[in-house]
């Protein structure tokens, strides 16, 4: 168990209340349930730092870089080391300074993964639910369609959508949500296979409400946490993806400091100026991290089972 | 005395099987009727099939004089006939609060004056208003249950569907349930339709029961002839003879 | 004689977020060969008594007591290992549901050869004649084909009775019952029940009756331990039971809608906060 020095004992008592007195109270008193739950795993709560700082850095890239991301000093600083006066962590082969790229890449990829979640999250949620409550040909019919995408290869699908969209970031997002739906559907229609039949669903279509009404109100809920762990497990694979996409030169395009995409221009150097290739790797490698640790936190915290206690 | 459910030759099929094959029972308005039966009896499948939620094959339902399409119901039918679970772990919803759960009948009928509604459906059921913002796995199972009664009344129903409402409950908590739906059936002169495996409690509460066995109605008789032992099938006598316990023959 | 089994001031906690939470809070009794009913409502700690006999308490729990022994083994110093060769050999549980104790995908007569050949060294054909005439021995007709079925293709009553066949094959000198019917129908319970009834009667075993259901345990057993939020408040010969003194057990016995007893309404329970003192 952990304990909340910060907060004083009779709020914490007013949160934890077996009768709470308000709507908003009982929902106060849930969330902190589920923070006390969330924040007793260690590895979870460095991953949401390394994200919260993610977001910092995004937030104020401008202020704290020292050097433009995109204009270098191409006389003076080619390719130096890091620890350089001036220059933290290096410069890549056009004199930039890695750490302002790296500071202006967060922004593009909480971009990234921002829109992904936001397109793919909805999609799969939808389509499995409706798929799950109806059942019948309108699931076989969803699930077809969840079938034929699934049937690719994410990262050969998410190619042949920006080679016919044409390169960019905005495409790359497209390509990387529209491939990263169904496993979402998939999960979405299991859930709702498991509670569609449950007695308390029984009690609202007896209420004499709709299917709408049952499955955005009732069934949806019941899939939401299922879905927000393993949005959060993907995300990481979404920032591989897009900097797979980078690497490739379908992603974003130069002189964008998108972190795959500075790898891919370091890679030429690779053996004598390791720096330029490593610095964003290990950038990926951090926040790829983060999203797992927070994951497997959330799982924990967000488990229904929960109800037993 | 008018009839206020009845149930005319109902056969019930679930892909092959039968679950109920040609059943015929009337409930008369304001009384309590049981249906008694052991497992695959079919006697929650009637239930059910009265509610819409299984398939009727072929037959007639009524309900206070309207015959019932074979599925569809409206939005009226369920103002009229509401119904309370089993299963008072499986029938709240485990990520809403009782006055989340409360407030969803009161919505898609739109009925105003939620805050009052609520108030009163808790007083009524026992539990008050402290239990209203708290979520159902803070409750024990018969607080549950009167939840799921409480949501049963605030649609303000005439016929109430109770399938084995009290069989998950320990016997002292069953006694106080059992004791509440009386109350409620004399304050509000509901008519009851129950489904129990248990004949003291369906003798206790009913005045009329069907027994039930393999889809089929055995027999139909007052709970006064089942007391007094005026028996007609043999099924029923079995059944009697079981539920007064265990007696040693050899010893 | 010396008791079958002996147990004193028994406690069983479990650690929770809200703290340790005591599901049996020191209870004592004492078995010899006889049948002795445990009764209580959900939460008064008759299972996890059962349980804690037996060996399967979860892990992260907790059990002290002054004593617990069977037949002279004091059961909280004995090593896993002695505690395996005692369970399925000289103690035997049936628990409520055949469903989650029998293994979906092993034959009937697989599951019962293999209980026997693990504590015994007997030949296969042999052991298979055994499992089959203890199949007879519970009153399954075509004991022969039950054998090979898979517990799925059996009918509750029947799987129940096969587990019951599972646990009386080595021959147990105790045997734990947890709501053994409770999943039956009425009729089908009272069949089972007097299956157990003989067996119990006919090899001499020692049997803890765990139910919910007191009218059906005093039928079945001799004695009566009334348990409430983890102790004992009663102990009562069953046939003496009309007679109980605590209010508790008195409550228990008379909020039971009877046929033909018109009380309305039902008593009910008052729990005073002293029985659970």
């Amino acid at each position: 168990m952990t304990a909340v020095p910060s907060a004083p004992l009779s709020r914490r008592d007013w949160l934890l209340s077996d009768r709470p007195q308000s709507r908003m109270q009982a929902r106060l008193g849930r969330a902190y349930m589920t923070w006390r739950r969330f924040s007793a795993n260690r590895l979870a709560l460095l991953g949401l730092g390394i994200l919260v700082v993610l977001i910092l850095m995004a937030i104020f890239a401008g202020v704290l870089s020292p050097h433009s991301p995109v204009t270098g000093d191409l006389a003076g600083a080619r390719l130096l080391p890091p620890g350089s006066p001036g220059y933290l962590l290096g410069t890549d082969e056009q004199g930039r300074d890695i750490l302002s790229r790296l500071l202006h890449g967060s922004r593009l990829t909480l971009f990234v993964i921002i829109l992904v979640a936001v397109i793919a999250a909805p999609i799969g949620l939808i389509v499995g639910a409706v798929a799950g409550y109806a059942g019948g040909w309108i699931d076989a019919v969803l699930m077809r369609i969840t079938d034929i995408f699934l049937a690719f290869p994410k990262l050969v699908l998410a190619l042949a959508l920006v080679a016919a969209l044409g390169p960019g970031i905005e495409n790359a997002v497209l390509a990387i949500a529209v491939t990263s739906w169904p496993p979402y559907a998939r999960i979405a229609r299991a859930e709702t296979m498991t509670v569609r039949n449950a007695d308390y669903i029984a009690a609202v279509r007896l209420m004499g409400a709709s299917p709408l009404r049952i499955v955005l109100l009732h069934v949806m809920p019941m899939c939401l946490s299922s879905l927000i762990v393993r949005i959060t497990l993907d995300m990481a694979g979404v920032i591989l993806t897009a900097a797979g996409l980078g690497f490739l030169g379908l992603g974003a395009q130069p002189p964008l400091p998108e972190w795959g995409a500075m790898i891919a221009s370091g890679r030429r150097f690779i053996l004598d100026q390791w720096w330029v290739a490593t610095m964003p790797g290990i950038a990926i490698l951090l926040v790829s991290l983060a999203f797992n640790l927070l994951g497997d936190g959330l799982r924990d915290a967000l488990d229904p089972r929960e109800a037993g206690q | 005395m008018s009839t206020a459910v009845s149930a005319h030759d109902v056969t019930v099929i679930y892909e092959d099987f039968k679950a109920l094959d040609g059943v015929s029972i009337a409930v008369d308005r304001g009384k309590s009727y049981g249906l008694v039966g052991e497992s695959g009896s079919g006697k929650s499948t009637l239930l059910r099939a009265i509610a819409g939620l299984a398939p009727v094959a072929s037959g007639r339902l009524e309900v206070n004089g309207r015959t019932l399409a074979p599925r569809r119901r409206d939005k009226a039918f369920y103002r009229d006939v509401q119904m309370v679970f089993q299963d008072p772990y499986g029938s709240l919803h485990p990520r809403q609060t009782i006055d989340r759960l409360l407030q969803e009948p009161l919505a898609i009928h739109g009925l105003s004056d939620a805050e009052a509604r609520i108030a009163r459906a808790l007083d009524e059921v026992g539990l008050g208003t402290g239990f209203r913002f708290r979520y159902s796995h803070q409750l024990s199972g018969g607080q549950r249950q009167r939840v799921a009664i409480a949501r049963a009344l605030i649609v303000e129903p005439s016929i109430l569907l109770l399938d084995e409402p009290t069989s998950a409950l320990d016997a002292s908590v069953q006694a106080e349930v059992l004791n509440l739906l009386e109350q409620i059936q004399r304050d509000r002169g509901l008519t009851f339709l129950m489904v129990s495996h248990d004949l003291g409690v369906v003798t206790h509460m009913c005045d009329q029961l069907a027994v039930m066995r393999s889809g089929k109605v055995v027999e139909r008789l007052s709970a006064a002839d089942l007391v007094a032992g005026r028996i007609d099938a043999e099924y029923t006598r079995n059944l009697m003879v079981a539920s007064k316990g265990f007696v040693r023959t050899s010893a | 004689m010396s008791p079958l089994l002996t147990v004193d001031d028994l406690r069983v906690s479990f650690p929770t977020r809200a703290g340790l939470v005591e599901a049996v809070r020191g209870v004592s009794f004492s078995l010899g060969r006889e049948r002795l009913g445990i009764v209580g409502e959900s939460g008064s700690g008759k299972s996890q008594t059962g349980r804690a006999i037996m060996g399967l308490t979860p892990p992260q729990a907790r059990i002290t007591a002054k004593t617990l022994s069977f037949d002279g083994i004091d059961l909280l110093e004995a090593s896993p290992r002695e505690r395996r060769e005692l369970r399925g050999n000289r103690v035997a549980m049936i628990l409520q549901d055949p469903k989650y104790s029998l293994n979906p995908v092993m034959t009937i007569g697989r599951q019962i050869v293999e209980t026997l050949r693990t504590h015994r060294k007997i030949s296969a054909s042999e052991a298979k004649a055994r499992a089959i005439a203890m199949l007879e021995a519970v009153q399954i007709r075509d004991a022969a084909r039950v054998f090979d079925l898979h517990p799925h293709e059996v009918s509750g009553g029947m799987g129940q009775r096969a587990m019951i066949a599972m646990m009386l094959i080595a021959e147990p000198e105790l045997l734990i019952a947890d709501e053994p019917t409770s999943a039956l129908d009425v009729t089908v319970q009272l069949e089972v029940l007097a299956i157990l009834d003989r067996l119990v009667a006919e090899r001499g075993m020692g049997l803890i009756f765990i139910s919910h259901d007191l009218r059906l345990v005093s039928s079945f057993c001799d004695r009566v331990i009334v348990m409430y939020a983890g102790r004992i408040v009663e102990e009562i010969a069953a046939a003496d039971l009309r007679n109980a003194r605590h209010p508790y057990t008195q409550g228990l016995l008379s909020c039971m809608p009877e046929i033909g007893g018109d009380r309305h309404p039902l008593p009910v329970l008052d729990r005073k906060p002293e029985w659970a003192r």
